[in-house]
């Protein structure tokens, strides 16, 4: 790897601009985008960084494009990437679906604004959480990372590429205009200490080699185009072999296949951040920008005498269903404040099963959630207030 | 004279190497043109000789998009009108592969029309076919943005109220360096113009007027497949060269067939490689007149 | 085979150069084969394939020009001409 592609030092810079570091150090050489506020200084500096790394960047016609010219690339055998906001992530949905279903890594960065349709494109929402994890259309498993400062922009976006690698899956980034703009310190280390999964290759000689045949991990090694092994890729249902196969039997094989290479790798894909949960009598549960908020009211009403806790989603999709289930059973209740109108709560709501009750701060976009706001919802929590 | 029966030692033919053949009968209906287009295909990759293991295909949805399911390359079946971006995509990162983009008409001129035309701008070095036979044959003969005024279609029972696409004067237009026509009957010219075509560098189109007996033809009492051949056998015209707003599809006289553009034009990697290289490189100190300085 | 001269190599061109093989059972019966071969060698067997079409019978083995353009045509892969130099 070229020393240019690893910014190694302490920069400020915003978090869009850390997403592509974060992409080049984790050895991203394509990009295709479309311009769209508030994604596109991922764009821009993908722009002029690529080519000094002998990487491509082109700018699509649109979304749509975008979304399919970076599963043509990551087949050529390069990591590649795009970036957007919600009107063009609803344009990409369908080829979301043919990466799913082809089992095709590449990484998604949706810096979120508020909606619906055109909405406010410059002001900070969360409300894409649900089409990030059903927006494609049938049944299928997902991993969207959520990242809450520039450092973990750059952080997210290199760990995106490695699960899109380790699971052969788009792997979503789900930030927020907030995140994507403001401008914090980020620390970028040494290239040596940044771990980058490599695509696993297949050892099958031509004519063995069966390109959805999963190893022990529930996930299939992958020949790229022009390796010689002259592999067939289909958004059809397709058996092992790659080959389209139009009945149920087919259809169970690959949709358990595409499931349980994620639910089975849930425990090293789910990573949440735990703060003062072992005493804990409510507990607020968010992600994003709105975790910052959500650190700053526990902070705040660890500092008044009220046990209160955090979990940081650091990754939203999955859902960290079995730690919310314990937690819920052992508190007296859980917040969880995002600037949609209600979203991850109900996840969190099914997960709770009705062990505690659950309380959620909505915000409808546009602005940050005060942490006063989550303060207070976390002391009429306690008090059984509604 | 031998009919061989498919209890002795099976024959092969001689594009089996080229065919998936297990997959082999493929899907498309009695005398439907895209087999022969298919063969035409495989005919010009091997009497051009390529290195099969750098060479794919991608194809979009519908009929034609079938096909990429059936050669013995790597080959990529994507989404409805998403061929040529997904084309480009796998083109640029791995520019020593020859891309073939196979596709029909409604996928890579109505849904994919935006991406089609972007592609031929950019001269992305792609060797685009479409299989044109008039109507959505997959989802049971709909009009497309190439059933001529008039015709009858499930969508369009009184007649089709639109003028469809001149697509070669569409692609010669956007910058396309080879466009040519041909039908399904003239397959020794098609052939050739697909070898042409691959060897091209850029945004080469190949427009194939091809028989949809079940959907198209059907409607539009065309008869049998044959019938179709020959209706296009009576009509096509060769004019090679002319000026392709003027290559015409009017099916109640003549159908113009041939090779309308062969130019040379940079490709998007020939561009973004110079035009990096020149940003990359120091621009040289402005030059001062000489021997005008004051003292 | 109607000519609108008759061709200087006529005696020579009458000779048989191919031999037809038809794989039966990918046929479906087009007949585009029959219908445009030059030299009206093939006809529409009465015969049924495994899928219940009726593929191509050589009639006129002595007058195939070996000029492939059966093969060409036919849209299943269904019928080739080999000729005897290149038989393997």
């Amino acid at each position: 790897m070229s020393d240019k592609s690893v910014l190694t030092g302490t920069w400020f810079m915003n978090g869009d601009h850390a997403c592509c570091e974060g992409a080049l150090a984790a050895g991203c050489r394509f990009f295709a985008g479309y311009p769209i506020t508030p994604a596109t200084e991922v764009a821009e500096r993908m722009s002029r960084r690529l080519p000094e790394l002998g990487g491509i960047y082109i700018q699509m016609e649109d979304e749509l494009a975008s979304m399919a010219a970076i599963l043509g690339a990551s087949w050529g055998g390069v990591k590649a990437m795009t970036s957007t906001s919600g009107p063009g992530f609803s344009l990409m949905m369908e080829n979301i679906g043919l990466g799913i279903c082809t089992e095709t890594p590449c990484v998604v960065c949706n810096v979120q604004r508020a909606g619906p349709s055109t909405g406010l494109p410059t002001l900070v929402a969360q409300g894409d959480m649900m089409q990030a994890r059903w927006g494609s259309h049938g049944h299928y498993e997902i991993i969207a990372l959520s990242p809450s400062s520039p450092q973990e922009m750059f952080d997210f976006t290199i760990r995106a590429f490695n699960l899109s690698e380790q699971y052969r899956l788009p792997v979503i980034i789900l930030a927020d205009e907030v995140v994507g703009h403001m401008n914090e310190r980020v620390v970028i280390p040494p290239a040596g200490e940044i771990e980058v999964v490599k695509r696993r290759k297949p050892t099958a000689p031509p004519g063995e080699y069966r390109p959805y045949q999963p190893d022990a991990d529930g996930v299939a090694p992958m020949a790229g185009c022009g390796e010689g092994y002259r592999i067939h890729v289909t958004g059809l249902t397709h058996d092992e072999r790659g080959y389209p196969g139009m009945n149920a039997a087919t259809q169970e094989q690959m949709m358990e296949r595409l499931i349980r290479k994620i639910r089975a790798n849930r425990d090293s894909i789910i990573r949440t951040e735990n703060v003062f949960l072992d005493d804990a009598e409510v507990v607020v549960v968010a992600y994003g920008i709105s975790a910052r908020s959500a650190r700053h009211a526990v902070q705040e009403a660890r500092a008044k005498g009220i046990r209160a806790g955090l979990i940081k989603l650091e990754t939203v999709w999955p859902f960290p269903e079995e730690l919310i289930r314990s937690v819920a059973s052992r508190v007296r209740a859980l917040v969880m404040p995002e600037i949609n109108a209600g979203q991850m709560v109900l996840e969190m709501e099914r997960c709770a099963g009705g062990a505690c009750p659950v309380r959620m701060v909505a915000h409808h976009g546009g602005a940050l959630i005060p942490p006063a706001k989550v303060l207070d919802a976390v002391r009429k929590a306690l008090k059984g207030r509604p | 004279m031998k009919i061989r029966k498919p209890s002795k030692e099976p024959p092969v033919h001689p594009k089996d190497s080229l065919l998936r053949v297990e997959r082999i009968p493929h899907i498309w209906c009695p005398g439907c043109g895209i087999g022969t287009v298919f063969g035409a295909v495989m005919g010009a990759i091997q009497k051009s000789g390529c290195d099969l293991d750098r060479l794919a295909m991608v194809s979009g949805i519908g009929c034609t998009g079938r096909m990429a399911g059936y050669i013995r390359l790597d080959s990529f079946h994507t989404t409805h009108g998403r061929a040529i971006p997904f084309a480009t995509g796998l083109k640029l990162a791995r520019p020593e592969t020859k891309v073939l983009v196979v596709s029909g008409d409604g996928d890579l001129l109505a849904i994919g029309g935006n991406h089609f035309i972007h592609a031929a701008r950019r001269n992305i070095d792609l060797t685009v076919i479409c299989v044109n036979n008039l109507n959505y044959g997959m989802t049971g003969g709909q009009q497309a943005p190439s059933t001529p005024f008039g015709a009858r279609t499930p969508t369009s029972v009184a007649g089709s109220p639109e003028e469809p696409f001149n697509f070669c004067h569409l692609a010669a237009a956007c910058g396309a360096v080879y466009v040519a026509r041909w039908t399904a009957l003239h397959i020794r010219l098609l052939t050739n113009a697909i070898t042409e075509a691959m060897q091209k560098r850029g945004f080469s189109f190949l427009e194939v007027l091809t028989p949809c007996p079940s959907s198209f033809g059907r409607r539009n009492k065309m008869g049998s497949a044959l019938d179709t051949l020959k209706f296009y056998h009576d009509r096509s015209v060769i004019r090679n060269g002319i000026d392709p707003r003027d290559a015409l599809l009017d099916y109640d006289n003549q159908i113009v067939v041939g090779r309308f553009v062969d130019i040379e034009r940079p490709t998007f990697t020939d561009n973004y490689e110079a035009v990096n290289l020149r940003h990359a490189m120091p621009s040289p100190e402005p030059e001062r007149p000489q021997g005008r300085r004051k003292p | 085979m109607k000519y609108w001269r008759k061709p200087l190599d006529e005696a020579a061109a009458g000779k048989s150069r191919g031999e037809i093989v038809v794989i039966v059972d990918r046929c479906k019966g087009c007949g585009f084969c029959i219908a445009y071969c030059p030299r009206g060698v093939l006809r529409l067997s009465s015969g049924f394939n495994k899928k219940g079409y009726h593929p191509p019978e050589v009639v006129n083995a002595p007058k195939c020009a070996a000029c492939h353009f059966c093969e060409a045509l036919c849209p299943e892969f269904a019928i080739y001409v080999v000729e005897p130099d290149t038989k393997t």
